[in-house]
């Protein structure tokens, strides 16, 4: 019927795509307003009746087929077309002069009023009611079925709307895809076809055009309906659904982190409640990277006790069982201030007294915070790893790993978030057992930008060359002394950046749970080698634009094509 | 005519998929039965339509009618099962 590669254009729901063969779906006959009496009542009343029968007949041929949600409803709407009741005010009708078609219809709409008037599970029937009144009307008419046709092989269903009972009684193992003229992106059909993941085109117009066996091309990410696609058009949505099925592959896989080569990186989680420690029980992560514990602290008028937080600690420690969890003491001051330890006045409090900086008129604090995490890991058996935010100096470092182990922390490590820390990280990790980079801080510190300063976001890009180089810095010395720097700022959640960061050797990346899934399945399609590519080509780049087009040119073109990174 | 009174046990009520077991029950016996709420005209056993119309919900009690004992009683044991968790 059409040129090759013809374009409807649509809104796409979700991100699938898909070709096949059309098929159409019927719609809904008409009842003709001046239907005449029949001059043979009792002939037309049999016909009627007749039709009641081969509808309920049909539909529970089609449920012996159908999965046992859908085999239900077809045999309930079998068992409706079958009704006594039905048939017997149908045919009084008849015999007392009425049009055929009319007195089904009426009688249909008094239970249908009835229904509705009965309001919530009864009303929602009403929907099954008029389906079975459409087909028996079909079929006294001698017209196809209307609906979903039987399908004999896949296909992609065209209509110009689904009802709720047509996407009902869909043959999901045939359906590739829907494409529906009317509707929208967040109608009853888009919202269906995202739930059962199938590649969805509504408000495609023109869409009423295609006839049944058309080849079409549907791409859900660009809102197209491609007709009668070319070899290349095939070939993209081939390459798109082979993406998307390992994605789905990756976001239910549990398996750690790794690249293409079983290079190991962890994938852990940052956090800020016992509550959220909780809710990864079943989330595929290896432990969290950052345990933020200043949720406990803000708020509060005075300091939570030994025993308020090591009952906290105690909780997630027991949610996570052995998986790693990295926790940071108390990170006060700037944009997150304390009621009883916040110093007043400051002018530029992100340069001022804040995290690790508080033990120089608070001491107490950090110490009864060590003391608690102490105390929950012996209770549950954990061996948390503990490290200070806002480290600037070796002595700083030093000062921390001292109080830590003397609380009885096995594992002591400082974030890396000042410049200085960067540039000295050999010294520091003489001092500690691990880093862990901040990377937000860092380029807030590295680029003099306030992180709370809209305005300025692009300077606070973590792909700045300058913040990569003390990222770099970072890593090398951890690879110098073999102890571990992990990163848990934001940049570790882009896909992108993580396939660089590995490059570089950080050991492990930590970020909010949900962007888990996209970074595994990034990691696992490429090599250490590439990695290592994509961090060189990135660092060589003069900007943070450079810099990122540059690691992206390197990045695997179906991983591109899957996460959408452009 | 007999008569049965019986608690309807289904969680969901006497709606779906238990109505249409029981009209499907009722119709599979070849006898008469009629089902109402106590006090209010009761309807044709073996209509789905009838019976899901009556609106009949988890916990309440339905009176069954008919000649023949055997099948009320096996109607009654239908009905006293919570068909919707089966």
């Amino acid at each position: 019927m059409s040129t090759q590669n013809a374009v409807l254009q649509g809104v796409g729901v979700g991100r699938g795509a898909v070709w096949g063969p059309v098929a159409t779906v019927r719609p809904a006959p008409v009842v003709p307003a001046d239907e005449p009496v029949p001059a043979d009542p009792a002939a037309a009343k049999e016909k009627v009746l007749a039709a009641f029968s081969d509808v309920a007949a049909g539909l529970r041929a089609q449920a012996e087929g159908a999965s046992a949600t859908i085999a239900d409803v077809l045999t309930a709407t079998a068992l409706m077309a079958d009704d006594p009741a039905l048939r017997a005010q149908t045919g009084q009708r008849i015999d007392k002069g009425e049009p055929p078609l009319h007195a089904l219809v009426a009688v249909i709409d008094s239970f249908a009023v009835m229904f509705t008037a009965a309001g919530g599970y009864l009303a929602e029937r009403v929907t099954d009611l008029n389906s079975m009144r459409d087909r028996v009307v079909a079929r006294y008419q001698g017209l196809p079925e209307p609906g979903v046709p039987p399908l004999d092989r896949p296909a992609i269903i065209v209509a110009p709307d689904l009802s709720p009972a047509d996407t009902a009684a869909l043959d999901l193992e045939k359906v590739l895809g829907i494409v529906i003229e009317q509707g929208g992106p967040t109608g009853h059909t888009a919202i269906i076809a995202g739930q059962l993941g199938l590649p969805c085109v509504v408000r495609a117009t023109g869409a009423s055009s295609l006839v049944d066996g058309d080849i079409i091309a549907v791409d859900a990410a660009n809102g197209t309906v491609t007709l009668d696609p070319d070899d290349a058009t095939k070939a993209a949505v081939e390459t798109r659904r082979a993406g998307l099925a390992t994605l789905a592959e990756a976001t239910e896989a549990t398996e750690d982190g790794a690249t293409a080569d079983g290079h190991r990186v962890a994938l852990l989680a940052n956090i800020g409640t016992a509550e959220d420690a909780e809710r990864l029980t079943d989330a595929a992560v290896e432990g969290v990277g950052l345990f933020r514990t200043e949720v406990l602290f803000l708020g509060a008028a005075t300091a939570p006790t030994e025993d308020d937080q090591a009952r906290v600690y105690a909780r997630a420690f027991s949610a996570l069982g052995g998986r790693k969890v990295v926790l940071r003491t108390l990170d006060a001051g700037a944009d997150k201030p304390l009621a009883f330890v916040t110093q007043a006045g400051e002018e530029n409090p992100a340069l001022g007294v804040r995290g690790f900086r508080l033990v120089r008129h608070a001491e107490e604090l950090l110490r009864t915070q060590l003391e608690a995490v102490a105390r929950a890991a012996k209770e549950t058996g954990g061996t948390p790893w503990v490290m200070a935010p806002m480290i600037a100096t070796v002595e700083e470092a030093r000062q921390f790993a001292a109080m830590a182990r003397e609380a009885g922390i096995q594992t002591v490590g400082v974030m890396v978030e000042v410049p200085a820390a960067a540039l000295r990280a050999r010294d520091i990790l003489a001092e500690v057992d691990f880093v862990s980079l901040g990377t937000n801080d860092l380029a807030q510190y590295t680029m003099a930008t306030d992180r709370l300063l809209g305005s300025l976001v692009d300077l606070l890009d973590a792909w700045q060359p300058a913040v990569l180089d003390l990222v770099a810095a970072t890593a090398a010395a951890g690879v110098e002394t073999g102890k571990p720097v992990g990163v848990c700022g934001e940049s570790a959640a882009d896909p992108i950046m993580a396939l660089l960061l590995t490059g570089l050797s950080i050991t492990s990346l930590s970020m909010s749970p949900s962007a888990v899934p996209a970074v595994r399945f990034a990691l696992s399609k490429h090599s250490l080698e590439t990695c290592r590519a994509i961090g060189e080509a990135a660092r060589q780049a003069p900007t943070a634009a450079e810099a990122r087009a540059a690691a992206l040119a390197l990045v695997d073109p179906q991983v591109r094509e899957v996460l959408a990174l452009g | 005519m007999s008569q049965r009174t019986v608690v309807i046990a289904s969680r969901v009520g006497l709606h779906a998929r238990p109505a249409s077991l029981f009209a499907q029950a009722v119709a599979a016996s070849g006898a008469q039965v009629t089902i109402g709420k106590q006090g209010e005209p009761s309807m044709d056993g073996s209509s789905i339509l009838m019976v899901m119309a009556l609106g009949i919900g988890h916990g309440e009690e339905v009176v069954l009618e008919s000649e023949d004992d055997d099948v009320l009683d096996q109607l009654v044991t239908l009905l006293e099962t919570d068909l919707d968790a089966e």
